[in-house]
């Protein structure tokens, strides 16, 4: 049991390095979610099955997919004029998005 | 504050933290054994006293249920915080969220397959916490993530219409005030504020354990609402608006 303990802390000090190491924030909130999982494991093996759950919803899931959507909002507004759109929907909106006839 | 005096002052909270720190660990009873005495102590009242089998939502939201309604609008003001930081500008105007592009039919298929049983996991999690593992904020974390699968499987729209932001807002304000109203239950029983006055039912069946199951819906639908909330407003600022600085040129 000690041993198992250990194998979960020494993996969860792993993937949490992993995180601060990647230097890319789109990585970053993926590799996030991979390190909100091993936390979950790390919790359960503790014997604290309602904190992992709560840490799956919350670690795992909520906060990267947020990560991802504040990078898509910054990236839409970095990218320059005429590309406004996020990149989500990208594709097949070139032609839209340069429309000479702007009513603005 | 100089930048001195900024880090002379951290350096004194921390090491007054540190030093207090220290010195509760040391004192506090052994961890990791087999038996522990706040363990013991919160179990004994949660199963024999309080009918609760999930002793962690008998300490949630019986034992120690007034830290949970402090926990329950700490969350319900970081979402309005959010809401207030995330709302549309000025500059900003409302964009026509065009559909993006088709997911691949596995991930779609994935999505329309995990959706039903994603939602009614919540609800399960949601309405046995005082039973088993998890409780309101568990199932209502389930809950809000799971019918964000409708998104993943391509259509935003839709996703639009399940959840009008204006009446999740009504849930989440009835949530975090419905744990108020249950406690004021336990007054009007003649006890105390979130105190567990209700029958407590026979041990292990879904309708048991007095004001525990109450609580717990309450903070499910708190938590559901407030989340859905949170990551509407971050696809509606991502997908559903633009703002004037990156609109100056052509825009849609």
């Amino acid at each position: 049991m000690t041993l198992l303990l250990a194998v979960v802390l020494v993996l969860v000090a792993c993937s949490g390095a992993v995180v601060l190491a990647t230097k890319s924030p789109l990585a970053q909130a993926v590799v996030l979610s991979v390190h909100g999982l091993v936390l979950t494991v790390a919790f359960a093996a503790f014997g604290a099955p309602d904190v992992a759950l709560a840490q799956l919803g919350v670690g795992a899931a909520v906060v990267p997919l947020m990560v991802l959507l504040a990078l898509a909002k910054t990236r839409s507004r970095m990218e320059p004029a005429g590309n406004t759109r996020p990149r989500l929907q990208e594709a097949g909106s070139e032609a839209a998005d340069r429309d000479p006839t702007d009513p603005e | 504050m100089t930048r001195q005096v900024r880090t002379g002052l951290l350096v004194v909270g921390l090491l007054g933290f540190g030093a207090l720190l220290v010195a509760a660990l040391l004192a506090a009873p052994p961890s990791g054994r087999e038996s522990h005495p706040y363990g013991d102590a919160a179990s004994q009242i949660s199963v024999q006293r309080q009918n609760t089998p999930n002793v962690i939502s008998s300490i949630n939201f019986d034992q120690r249920g007034f830290d949970t309604l402090g926990e329950e609008f700490l969350l319900f003001a970081s979402v309005l915080g959010a809401i207030v930081l995330l709302r549309p500008t000025p500059g900003d105007k409302q964009v026509e969220v065009s559909d993006a592009p088709e997911p691949l039919d596995a991930v779609r298929a994935l999505g329309v397959l995990l959706l039903p049983v994603v939602v009614l996991v919540g609800f399960y999690v949601v309405a046995t916490g005082h039973l088993s593992i998890g409780g309101g904020f568990q199932g209502g974390v389930i809950l809000a993530t799971g019918i964000h699968l409708l998104f993943l499987a391509g259509d935003y729209k839709a996703l639009r219409r399940v959840r009008p932001l204006p009446l999740v807002d009504v849930d989440d304000v009835v949530g975090a005030f419905g744990y108020i109203v249950v406690g004021l239950v336990g007054v009007a029983m003649g006890g105390a504020f979130l105190q567990n006055t209700l029958p407590l039912g026979t041990f292990n069946t879904l309708f048991s354990a007095g004001t525990v199951d109450l609580l717990s819906v309450a903070i499910g639908i708190e938590v559901g609402s407030g989340m859905i909330l949170l990551l509407g407003e971050f696809l509606e600022q991502a997908l559903g608006s633009q703002s004037s600085a990156s609109s100056s040129g052509a825009g849609t």
